[in-house]
């Protein structure tokens, strides 16, 4: 349904803009010729016939042809889209090592001088663009260091042997191109989640059955560790699935800042060179893994929280 | 002389930014092995605090400020921390008034049972399931295999409050501590939680603090009430004699209040008039003075103190 829709939206945005004909014969056609073409195309037909032409195709796997590239959008998203996700799982990994220990730690410890440099730096954190932060990582450690490469993604291995899947994870290389790119992506939303597991987890140091567990005489580890623990990662779990799709987004930054040949580097080219076709199934492809990384997120959910367990799954 | 449990003149004071308002004002009591004291007042009185700084856990910022408790004839109240720890849900359990919130919505039954025997005795996880099982039967639940499997949320509140009451039993502890365990709950189960706690500590011999504000249970369940007014203990004794002869005017105006003890059917309830004064608050004199029909010029300068009155104790200058 939320794919129907963004298709609909992606659609009326193709049909639109400019004309679809021009690019592909060129000036100096007659109009005769011009009318041929696009009957032949399809393109004289009403707005939802052409609509459910493009949904049929797309259901297929076909999202059309893209200019620049000169084949199908399919191929090329599927050349693109290892880069986008080897760099969104790299800042998701960061967030997930550092925002766990740190919110938890602010919030048994409020008090603390650590815990109030932790909270001030993740204000500034939230309020620097991811941009800034990349151009001032390049500085730091590409320019002024020289430790890590500040573009590109370096050596790479092509997974399956079919050209598609080149990743970078599996050479020191590669690895090392990811660095830069994954902290400057994480850092935008890493001072969201140290303040959202602290407060999260403030909430349920006070409640009714953590204050029975003290008083059940329990170790003050298994107390925070375990009983407060969980019932911190309840609301975080369904807020990271929800920022994994916002962070396809913000690669479109990263991405230019490091010139990283992902999916937001692909969208911004085809932005600049109009390849609407190519825009169009960018739209259609973000869509469909938003709705497949919240699904996979709800059915993670329900193993944490019995509470939402489908009745008749056990 | 040596009661299992004796509180003396204890003070408890909370932290607050304007300063140091006092919850509990000097009291004491004590308790014997096998014996149940009730404790009674109204919300604000102090008798949940009370029963939280037995076992040393008085929510922030409140604190003991004065006073002794001493447990099988340790001073607990001087102990550490991780020292309490051993005795808290080891020899004095307690239970908490609302079932719906007291158990981890995310964790099994069976989980939140054996972590207790895991913290205090050194078994293994077949091991406590085995007592976890012996003590649900205990508080009656029907097929208890399948309840250890269960999550919180799949029990209805009065299993919920039997399997809590399960929980307090599993290390046979000396003292159970049940905070109005019976508040939350629909009337037709309040009976039966009642009954099996008199139950159970009747079988087992464990000293019971039950705090409430409920006179009528008070009066069919314990041997002992201790009358609590803006956190001092007003009026303590035998149940028997507290109910049917009160001193306080205070005591007096709750058992009244109740209908079918004192009060024949047909005759109205007397209420109590005004509220209880709040913390910062209290009253010079003694603390009920604007509320009491006997009040005298005295009430309102000096503090009653407790005094032997009819086989019970009682603080108040006119009786």
């Amino acid at each position: 349904m939320v794919m129907l829709v963004i298709a609909l939206v992606g659609f009326s945005i193709q049909s639109n803009l400019g004309d679809p004909i021009r690019p592909l014969v060129g000036e100096r056609v007659s109009p005769e010729e011009r009318e041929a073409m696009a009957e032949k195309l399809g393109l004289n037909d009403p707005f939802f016939t052409q609509y459910f032409r493009f949904v049929k195709k797309a259901l297929k796997g076909d999202l059309g042809i893209s200019f620049i590239y000169q084949t199908s959008c399919t191929k090329v998203i599927l050349k693109h889209a290892p880069a986008t996700i080897e760099l969104i799982l790299g800042a998701a990994l960061i967030i997930i090592v550092i925002s766990l220990p740190l919110g938890v730690f602010t919030a048994l410890k409020p008090r603390s001088i650590f815990s109030k440099l932790v909270m001030g730096f993740s204000t500034l954190g939230v309020s620097i663009p991811v941009f800034l932060t990349g151009i001032m990582l390049i500085y730091l450690f590409a320019v002024t260091l020289g430790w890590l490469p500040s573009y590109g993604r370096g050596e790479t291995i092509d997974l399956f042997g079919n050209g598609y899947w080149k990743s970078g994870l599996f050479t020191i290389d590669g690895l090392k191109h990811l660095v830069l790119p994954s902290i400057s992506l994480a850092s935008i939303m890493l001072p969201l989640y140290i303040r959202l597991i602290r407060s999260e987890m403030m909430e349920v140091l006070e409640t009714e059955y953590i204050k029975y567990s003290w008083a059940k005489g329990l170790s003050p580890m298994r107390i925070w560790m375990v009983h407060a623990f969980k019932n911190t990662l309840l609301p975080v779990v369904t807020v990271f699935g929800l920022q994994i799709g916002i962070m396809f987004a913000f690669t479109i930054l990263t991405e230019t800042v490091f010139q990283w040949q992902g999916m937001g580097f692909m969208f911004l080219d085809a932005v600049q060179r109009s390849d609407i076709s190519l825009l169009n199934a960018y739209l259609v492809v973000v869509a469909c893994v938003f709705v497949i990384v919240n699904t996979v997120v709800d059915i993670f959910y329900g193993f944490i929280n019995p509470t939402v367990r489908i009745t008749g799954t056990k | 002389m040596s009661h299992l449990l004796n509180v003396e003149d204890l003070e408890v004071k909370f932290a607050l930014r304007f300063g140091d308002i006092t919850a509990i004002d000097g009291i004491s009591f004590s308790l014997d092995k096998g014996e149940k004291l009730g404790l009674v007042g109204e919300s604000g009185a102090g008798k949940s605090v009370t029963g939280f700084s037995i076992i040393n856990l008085i929510s922030k910022p409140g604190f003991i400020s004065k006073g002794r408790i001493t447990f099988e004839g340790n001073e607990i109240s001087a102990y550490s921390d991780s020292k309490m720890r051993q005795i808290r849900g080891d020899r004095i359990s307690m239970i908490f008034q609302d079932p719906m919130m007291t158990l981890n919505p995310v964790f099994t039954i069976g989980m939140q049972m054996t972590e207790v025997l895991m913290a205090h005795r050194k078994m293994s996880k077949g091991q406590a399931r085995k007592i976890a099982l012996e003590k649900l039967k205990k508080v009656y639940i029907p097929s208890p295999e399948k309840r250890l499997a269960q999550y919180p949320h799949e029990l209805s509140g009065g299993m919920r409050q039997r399997i809590i009451i399960a929980i307090s039993l599993l290390t046979d502890p000396a003292i159970i501590i049940a905070d109005e365990p019976t508040t939350a709950l629909d009337v037709t189960i309040q009976a039966e939680i009642m009954d099996l706690l008199q139950e159970l500590c009747e079988s087992d011999n464990m000293a019971l603090i039950l705090i409430t504000h409920d006179l009528g249970v008070v009066s069919q369940v314990t041997e002992k009430i201790a009358v609590m007014y803006a956190g001092k203990i007003i009026e303590y004794g035998p149940t028997d004699q507290i109910v049917k002869h009160p001193v306080h005017p205070y005591t007096e105006g709750l058992i009244k209040s109740i209908p079918g003890t004192v009060i024949k059917p047909g005759e109205d309830l007397v209420q109590i008039p005004g509220m209880m004064p709040t913390l910062t608050n209290i009253p010079q004199g003694c603390a009920f003075n604007p509320r009491c029909y006997l009040k005298e010029d005295i009430c309102t300068t000096a503090t009653p103190e407790l005094k032997q009155k009819n086989g019970a104790m009682a603080a108040c200058h006119m009786k």
